[in-house]
């Protein structure tokens, strides 16, 4: 029996168009937007002014609070300007716009040749220092920045390392292709992190949809020390962390804690390939792999892209824009977050670009809630969304919180099954929303 | 003996002693209430809007008994005239408040702000307010949802279909300030009616820069500082490019009106100037369409 979380969860078409596909290097525009905003917690503040020369890899921007990360130069230019422009979360926000100028001129100390190097010299400070200066987020979508992540609470113990490569999002294959085309930077990386958790055994978590990478995987794995990759069945929300901890270690995370809370550490495949970046190459966090779809892309291919590009750029690369494009998504069509237009640049965070046409994106008429019990089904943490969408229609905030509105993670398999097509996610989503203010405000 | 007869029996029996326990559970248990609770209830509108900050109308009455006083408390719906009754009920003296209104502060409609992309999640402005900065690309502006409509129970708000901004119904409005809480982009303000019910606000809430406000509407204030200048009262301040208007000083001269750039200043139930409005003489305040 394949290994799985056993609640809930739902099996949309996988639709991996661009999983035969290998990374190709996106050419750079003449003009990249970086955000300052592209980690969980504060904005990073920038270092360099107007007209300043960057070199490729240098640090433009710090990230001065706990919660905050670097950010650095994608590519060699002039310092155009600072200003707010429209980016994925739908409002503007501050960022660096770069005049590219020609080839790359490195900072120095990166290397950038392919070489691997297998040996860890660094010392777990020092591996977590360089995470840090690196500007390294999650690259699963949340983008945490992960030295915070790396840095266990006093009194706790981290006893494993999962790796998630289970990529449950249809049409994504960023990580798929990571994963056949840099296994060995991905295997090196987990053990760096690893070293640095000072822990002994980690999983590589692969959904059975990617057996060639997991073929791949298990033979390159016998090399390194304690790293087992573990085959899941293919099943959504499996790459969430609650649900991925479950699957491959059968423990249940409490409610409202951290998986550190029962000795896991859950870090994406992309992010364990930038952490191999930073600290074998000290290669900051200027580029990922993004994959670009949708049923109508002329040519849907996965990029592998400088952070700050134009939406639209890559969009040209894969085909162009196919004319009767409804909607552009950032991230998989579960989770990901419809954008306003294509000027928004890439940033850390997306894994994916979905172009979808109309018929695929409209939404339609809800019927009445049937009470069929469907969505309590498929919910993968053991919540009512039916119910949830009553109270928050009604205001009941404090029954919301009482049903644990706030455990819900956005996975969106309740209005994915609904069979009336009611809006569930969007009514909990605003209820979690108004519950946490209301917590928020009775903490202080 | 017949059913009937010793149902009849039985029941009347029960409803003798249910009868004498109630009476005397009530004896016992018997709350003393102030009458005056009551007698205020009676007074207010009853329409338990929650617009004093209170549950309903009852709440607010036990909040006057229990204070004995009426300090921060005041009835927007029953206005100076429920209050001052309320006041002699209870010997106190009420603070005489002008009456108000409530104004939209934005004229985004669709020909003003046009609509860059479609929405089609929940009809709800609290939930798109997360999402997006608005069809039109104005991340202060109104999102046309309606929240603020289904907030009022007095019917005096409701959508324009051909605007898509909510319009006040004034002789409905009784300020109690629900929509003013529901907008989760504060556009909507309580304001004084004043004479006549004219009034002179800045009917925009864009704190961007000029250049990046007028980018996404027409009608959007640029922080030019032209109505600041122009005032000879003080009355106008301007803070992250976007003009103020305190009601308190404003003396309705009109002035500023004319200078803004933007016609984003919005005088309501004027009459028109005569040498300046006389091609547009049937208009009796600055029709947002016509702008």
């Amino acid at each position: 029996m394949l290994k799985t979380f056993p609640k809930g969860g739902v099996h949309p078409d996988d639709c991996k168009l661009t999983a035969k596909s290998p990374i190709f290097v996106a050419t750079l525009p003449d003009k990249v937007y970086i955000m300052l905003n592209q980690s969980a917690g504060a904005p990073a503040v920038p270092i360099v002014k107007k007209g300043d020369k960057v070199k490729t890899g240098q640090l433009i921007a710090k990230g001065e609070a706990f919660i905050s990360s670097n950010v650095h130069s994608p590519v060699t230019g002039t310092i155009d300007k600072i200003d707010p422009i429209l980016d994925a979360t739908g409002y503007k926000h501050q960022a660096i716009i770069i005049n590219v100028e020609g080839e790359d001129t490195w900072e120095e100390g990166i290397d950038i040749t392919n070489n691997l190097i297998k040996e860890i010299k660094a010392t777990p400070q020092e591996i977590i220092e360089k995470i840090k200066n690196a500007g390294i987020v999650g690259l699963g979508g949340a983008a945490f920045p992960t030295h915070v992540k790396l840095t266990i609470p006093q009194g706790k113990v981290a006893e494993y390392l999962l790796i998630n490569g289970a990529e449950c999002e249809p049409y994504l294959t960023c990580d798929h292709r990571l994963m056949l085309e840099k296994p060995e930077e991905i295997l090196v990386g987990t053990s760096i992190i690893m070293k640095a958790l000072g822990v002994h055994r980690a999983f590589i978590g692969i959904e059975n949809n990617k057996l060639d990478a997991i073929e791949l995987l298990t033979k390159l794995a016998k090399d390194y020390n304690g790293i087992e990759v573990v085959t899941l069945k293919k099943k959504y929300p499996q790459g969430a962390e609650k649900q991925l901890i479950k699957a491959i270690t059968g423990r249940e995370v409490p409610s409202g804690k951290l998986p550190i809370e029962v000795g896991c550490v859950v870090q994406n495949v992309g992010t364990a390939k930038a952490i191999y970046d930073a600290v074998q190459k000290n290669m900051p966090l200027i580029e990922r792999v993004v994959t670009v779809t949708g049923p109508n892309v002329s040519k849907p291919s996965n990029f592998l892209s400088r952070i700050g590009i134009p939406l639209k750029h890559l969009i040209e690369l894969a085909g162009g824009l196919p004319e009767d494009t409804a909607k552009l998504i950032s991230g998989g069509p579960m989770m990901g977050k419809t954008l306003s237009n294509t000027d928004i640049p890439l940033t850390k965070a997306m894994g994916g670009i979905l172009l979808f046409p109309y018929n695929f994106s409209k939404r339609l008429d809800p019927y009445p809630c049937i009470r069929c019990g469907r969505c309590v089904h498929a919910c993968p943490m053991g919540l009512e969304p039916f119910y949830l969408e009553k109270l928050v229609i009604k205001e009941r905030w404090e029954d919301a919180e009482k049903h644990w509105i706030i455990d819900c993670m956005e996975c969106g398999s309740c209005q994915y099954i609904c069979p009336a097509k009611r809006p569930l996610l969007d009514y909990i989503r605003l209820g979690k929303n108004k519950v946490s203010a209301i917590i928020r405000s009775r903490k202080n | 003996m017949e059913p009937v007869i010793i149902a009849f029996v039985v029941l009347s029996l029960m409803a003798a002693i249910f009868a004498v326990i109630i009476y005397f559970v009530d004896k016992q248990f018997h709350v003393e209430e102030d009458p005056r609770i009551d007698l205020i209830a009676e007074k207010l509108p009853g329409a338990n809007c929650g617009g004093c900050g209170y549950a309903g109308c009852r709440n607010f009455a036990e909040a006057i008994v229990k204070n004995n006083s009426l300090d921060g408390l005041f009835c927007a719906p029953g206005g100076n005239k429920v209050m001052s009754e309320i006041a002699e009920l209870m010997n106190l003296t009420a603070e005489e408040k002008k009456p108000q209104v409530a104004v939209i502060r934005c004229q985004g409609s669709f020909e003003n702000c046009p609509p860059k992309h479609d929405y089609n999640g929940i009809k709800n402005c609290g939930f798109a307010n997360f999402l997006f900065a608005g069809k039109g690309g104005c991340a202060y502006g109104c999102l046309g949802l309606g929240d603020c409509v289904e907030a009022c129970k007095f019917d005096a708000l409701y959508m324009d279909p051909i605007t898509g901004l909510p319009v006040v119904i004034e002789d409905n409005c009784t300020a109690c300030g629900n929509c003013v809480k529901a907008c989760p982009r504060n556009i909507i303000e309580l304001r004084n009616k004043g004479p006549k019910n004219r009034r002179i606000y800045v009917a925009c809430m864009n704190k961007e820069k000029g250049v990046y406000a007028k980018a996404n509407c027409l009608v959007a204030c640029i922080g030019c500082n032209a109505c600041a200048k122009e005032c000879k009262f003080d009355a106008i301040k301007i803070e992250n490019f976007l003009a103020y208007i305190d009601y308190k000083k404003c003396t309705l001269c009109r002035k500023c009106v004319a200078v803004c750039p933007t016609n984003c200043i919005l005088e309501v139930n004027f009459l028109p100037k005569k040498q300046e409005n006389a091609n547009i003489a049937n208009d009796s305040s600055k029709n947002i369409v016509n702008n």
